[in-house]
């Protein structure tokens, strides 16, 4: 399951938009456990049997079973709800902040890519520059200085992320250059803007799909760290990465506080990498090689 | 050689410089400011007056910026606000154990990650390649920090084998040394090898493919030498650059997992800068990571181009 799958062969039928039975397993498993993350985010409160704060003070720390299925806090949370409503931060990470990244990096990338020249050289070494940080280190930077927040940690994410994608925009955009279609476009006296947004970016969308999903785990993971050490989403609110923080304490005396939202992540991630990989394959298999290790 | 080692130490200095301006520039202009921090939640506002005036804060940033950088090249690198003295001795003492933390690590990562991918293309597609594949997806899918909480405790809680948290010194104890060290070893190791194994499995499937393996098992060569000497040796050239990739990740992880273990260490140092507000630690934690990271990558580019001469006469784009 962990093989990358041959690219679907062209075939003589006319295509339907999805053929399911043609699509590499890992789409299929790595998609069916994403969608069922993001239907627990979005049906979180109503799937959870207890508010996500409210605390039962005579419950504290009970191992799993009874009406608490996962088990309860410190504070006598109930374990599983928190792990369900918490899938929406995960997602915020992951999600929220590739999309966002996306924002920042695809038209800076693209716009390096087809100016080239100067403006290429000199954002590209603000690019190498922001990359020589360490990315955790990157976000503990912005973090530390501002009380942190929920949005600033997703912000910080992105910003981390944006010059990996601006690169590989821009290495896309600049293959695409010489391709006859742009200098068509060019030859024609089209606008740099239309150029650039209706002939090279459609052309760059595989390449970019699958950056934003092998970016999405790194998000997710990112964010977990951040929400670890104290400068993601805050107390009370239920994400897994604080809640492992939370657990940590009574580790040993109540290990469920910490091992369900970690397993619940695991599951979240796997999901998200096996998503990415199949679409890298079944997209492009040229695009793994050259742009991704 | 000579003249690419120049080019890139220039370079070097000048990535440098600019991290300094780019870290005290962030620091210093954000909301928050060291006065405000050191007087606390009363906020005296002649309190806060004196000390900026004590420490120059109403002066011009670039003044600011340059007494501070002029003493950071001293090596002083100012004092801590919440500890009360000299953090340069604090910073030295974080250094050696995080570098010993993460040598080491580096190495497992290297050596376990490079033998697992040469088992895996050596047994492709059977049952040893898939249960290695499986291991190491695992592993990159699983954050450091809940992967060190559950061997804390496996190890630490339930057989008591291994001490759950702390450090020792080398010199004291070494036996008790290699005891702290094996959890946060293992927690990064496990979380960082993916990349190496996969990279590794992946050009090795590719050299085994060539007509000089071919030659060397005609010549009826022992397979473990064809693998280990003719194929590993040219196949291991991406992995070095994974391997430099990494580089990066491994800052992060070190940062959490000696959080996780209560490692007294550079990565906690910042963590515990930034919980106690103490922003010239903050500093100087961040400046000394970021230029210990940008040294590993050239000293890392540097072997690359000494082992790949196309690279230093720019025939690849790197």
């Amino acid at each position: 399951m962990l093989i990358a799958e041959p690219a679907p062969a062209p075939t003589e039928r006319r295509p339907r938009l999805v053929e399911i039975d043609r699509l590499p397993r890992s789409i299929l498993i790595g998609g069916g456990l994403v969608l069922v993350v993001v239907l627990v985010a979005i049906l979180g409160d109503l799937l959870a049997p207890f508010p996500y704060d409210q605390q039962h003070y005579l419950d504290t720390n009970l191992p799993p079973g009874g009406p608490y299925r996962f088990g309860t806090d410190e504070y006598g949370r109930d374990v599983l709800s928190r792990v369900l409503v918490g899938s929406r931060v995960s997602l915020a990470y992951g999600v929220g902040a590739s999309l966002l990244s996306l924002l920042i990096g695809v038209p800076l990338g693209l716009w390096a890519g087809y100016k080239g020249g100067r403006v290429d050289e000199v954002l590209m070494r603000v690019l190498d520059l922001m990359m020589s940080i360490p990315p955790l280190l990157l976000g503990l930077l912005v973090l530390a200085v501002t009380p942190p927040a929920l949005w600033k940690t997703i912000l910080a994410i992105a910003v981390i992320t944006a010059p990996s994608a601006a690169r590989i925009v821009r290495s896309v955009a600049l293959g695409l250059k010489g391709e006859e279609f742009v200098q068509a476009a060019q030859a024609r006296g089209e606008s740099e803007r239309y150029t650039v947004f209706r002939e090279i970016l459609p052309n760059a969308w595989p390449a970019i799909i699958v950056e934003a999903g092998l970016r999405v785990t790194f998000g997710i993971l990112l964010g977990a760290a951040l929400s670890f050490l104290g400068l993601g989403a805050q107390p009370p609110s239920s994400d897994w990465g604080l809640m492992i923080s939370e657990g940590r304490a009574s580790v040993t005396i109540a290990p469920w506080v910490s091992i369900f939202p970690g397993l619940a992540m695991l599951v979240t991630v796997i999901g998200f990498n096996l998503l990415g990989g199949g679409l890298r394959d079944a997209l492009d298999p040229r695009i793994a090689r050259d742009y991704l290790h | 050689m000579a003249r690419y080692v120049l080019k890139r130490l220039v370079y070097l200095v000048a990535i440098l410089w600019t991290l300094t301006v780019v870290i005290f520039g962030i620091t210093q202009v954000l909301p928050g400011n060291v006065a405000k921090m050191i007087v606390g939640q009363f906020q005296d506002p002649t309190a806060i007056a004196a000390i900026e005036q004590k420490l120059g804060l109403n002066d011009p940033l670039p003044l600011q910026y340059w007494r501070w950088f002029s003493r950071v090249l001293h090596g002083d690198l100012g004092d801590s606000l919440v500890m009360q003295r000299p953090i340069t001795p604090i910073v030295l003492d974080a250094f050696v154990n995080t570098m010993s933390l993460a040598v080491v690590s580096i190495v497992c990562v290297a050596v376990v990650g490079v033998a697992l991918g040469v088992l895996g293309a050596v047994h492709h597609g059977q049952w040893s390649d898939h249960v290695t594949s499986l291991f190491t997806f695992v592993g990159i899918s699983v954050p450091e920090f809940f992967w060190g909480i559950v061997l804390i405790l496996l190890f630490a809680g339930y057989f008591k084998v291994l001490p759950s948290t702390g450090s020792a010194a080398f010199v004291d104890n070494p036996s008790e040394w290699l005891k702290h060290l094996i959890l946060p070893v293992v927690t990064v190791t496990f979380t960082l090898l993916a990349h190496v194994a996969r990279q590794t499995r992946s050009s090795m499937l590719e050299v085994l493919q060539t007509n000089y393996v071919r030659a060397a098992r005609a010549r009826g060569l022992p397979e473990r030498v064809v693998i280990l000497r003719h194929a590993l040796r040219n196949a291991l050239l991406p992995t070095i650059t994974v391997l430099t990739l990494d580089l990066g990740f491994l800052v992060g992880e070190i940062v959490v997992v000696e959080t996780v273990f209560a490692y007294p260490g550079f990565g906690r140092l910042t963590v515990y800068a930034i919980q106690q507000r103490d922003l010239p630690l903050m500093q100087a934690c961040i400046v000394s990571i970021s230029a210990i990271y940008v040294l590993a990558n050239l000293i890392a580019d540097l072997l690359y181009a000494y082992f790949d001469p196309r690279i230093r006469y720019g025939a690849v784009s790197a």
